[in-house]
């Protein structure tokens, strides 16, 4: 029988969360690493016991972990990332210069048919890629010198780039990033050139509300079987593009708010997506204390409310921008955590949900393994 | 023989329990300590200082003998009970935050 497993990042260690193809019973092992804040773990889709985590502290800096054995064991490999040639400046929240400072990892990313091959996205924001399984990183320097980076500024949480989307198909140089807060960037040839792919975001918070830069996207995902088909939970607004981001429209819809930080798709219905709706930027918690993940079986605009299993009054948490992922089973399961160390999972594609942790430190990033 | 006390999360990190004990050609200065700390645990190269530019990070503190030598310019001699291995050299994760 077919297994899952949930790499599990929070703010004090790493969990992995293991369950039978049912995915009734749980079984937790962790904290990895605990006391140090575990932004991202991500398996790779080539070998699935080669596991990556994100160890940073504001007092040690940055580690980059590897399992070779699914998470049960680890070892520190490289942490140093160094930007190319010289950093040179982005801009600050005052607007004035500011020099390129390495601070954390957000995203690690591994190719889909080397394990050694991965990407790390970071703060401040660049990519970075390791062909060693993570002895050593080298920036592709294009997307911070594509001739923006200079001109982005970060977001509240920081200048990080947290979402790296590879197309593994027929565009397989094809590499998507996202950047808080700056947008999103695409990339056709295997990261060595950058542009801007924001046309059709609408942020009223900038001078310029439609600018080719300064739109502060939470999150993207795409399905693999349309990998030119983007959906994006930007600050405000959920969105769409159906040309690989080179226009986007608003499918918020009927959502209650479209504010939040997640987004993610369907492992078996391309246009079957999810969100979680969050009351606001400076109310960082689910409207009316009611927790409710939103589904839309039509790419957007038309959304469903799922609460079955979900606390439906005095919740106060929020779900963060790498917190849900999506099994591979039939039917899909899909898996998000909250700030109040809750991991929720749907075994039957959202219909209805359980807490299957329930006090774990605060989450901050959630991916799912399908195991055979 | 000098004796070096690493914070519990940089031991866990380098696989130690309880203190380290490197032998060190003097003089016996806080690069000098730092650079065979990193040789000694590759892991722990970024944790303490920062790899390229050398400098303390911010939250790290270094003592010995009751005195805080993190300010001190890293090249400056330790004190001969450090050098002796009769007084430990402190590296101190800084209370802060949590």
């Amino acid at each position: 029988m077919s297994q899952v497993r949930l790499l599990v990042g929070t703010r004090k260690g790493g969990f992995v969360l293991t369950a039978d193809g049912r995915r009734k019973d749980w079984t937790v092992s962790g904290p990895h690493f605990g006391g140090w804040e575990i932004y991202h773990m991500k398996g790779s889709a080539a070998d699935p016991n080669r596991v990556y985590a994100s160890q940073s502290s504001g007092w040690f800096g940055q580690v980059v972990q590897r399992s070779d054995d699914g998470g049960q064991t680890w070892n520190p490999v490289g942490n140093q990332f160094v930007y190319a040639g010289t950093p040179g400046t982005h801009e600050w929240y005052d607007g004035k210069p500011h020099p390129w400072e390495f601070k954390r990892v957000w995203h690690l990313e591994p190719s889909a048919g080397d394990p050694d091959d991965v990407y790390a996205g970071v703060e401040d924001a660049a990519i970075f890629r390791s062909r060693d399984g993570g002895k050593t990183w080298a920036e592709l320097p294009g997307l911070r010198g594509h001739g923006t980076g200079s001109h982005w500024r970060p977001g509240a949480g920081g200048m990080c780039l947290h979402s790296i989307v590879l197309d593994g198909g027929s565009n397989g140089g094809r590499i998507y990033t996202a950047i808080s807060a700056a947008g999103c960037f695409r990339s056709d040839d295997g990261g060595g050139t950058w542009k801007p792919i924001n046309r059709g975001l609408h942020s009223q918070y900038l001078p310029d509300p439609d600018a080719e830069i300064g739109h502060c996207v939470h999150h993207i995902a795409l399905h693999p079987a349309r990998p030119s088909t983007l959906f994006m939970q930007k600050h405000w607004d959920v969105m769409r593009s159906d040309d690989a981001g080179d226009h986007w429209t608003e499918v918020s819809g009927n959502l209650p708010t479209d504010f939040g930080f997640v987004i993610d798709v369907h492992a078996h219905e391309p246009e079957t997506i999810y969100v979680v709706p969050i009351k606001s930027d400076s109310e960082h918690y689910p409207p009316e204390g009611r927790l409710r993940v939103y589904r839309s079986r039509s790419g957007g605009n038309e959304w469903e409310a799922l609460s079955r299993g979900l606390p439906q009054q005095n919740c106060y948490v929020d779900v963060l921008r790498d917190a849900m992922s999506v099994d591979r089973l039939e039917p899909c399961g899909v898996y998000f955590g909250t700030t109040g160390g809750q991991v929720y999972a749907s075994a039957d594609a959202g219909d209805s949900w359980t807490a299957v942790a329930h006090d774990l430190p605060g989450v901050l990033s959630v991916e799912a393994q399908t195991l055979p | 023989m000098v004796q070096i006390i690493l914070p519990a999360h940089l031991r866990t990190l380098a696989g130690v329990n309880g203190e380290v004990w490197l032998d060190l050609a003097p003089p016996v200065t806080v690069a000098a300590i730092l650079d065979a700390v990193e040789a000694r645990f590759p892991p722990l190269l970024g944790t303490i200082r920062d790899a390229q530019s050398r400098q303390r990070r911010p939250f790290v503190r270094f003592y010995a003998c009751e005195e805080d030598l993190s300010h001190d310019d890293p090249d400056t001699p330790l004190p001969a009970a450090v050098a002796e291995g009769r007084e430990p050299f402190w590296i101190i994760g800084a209370i802060a935050g949590g």
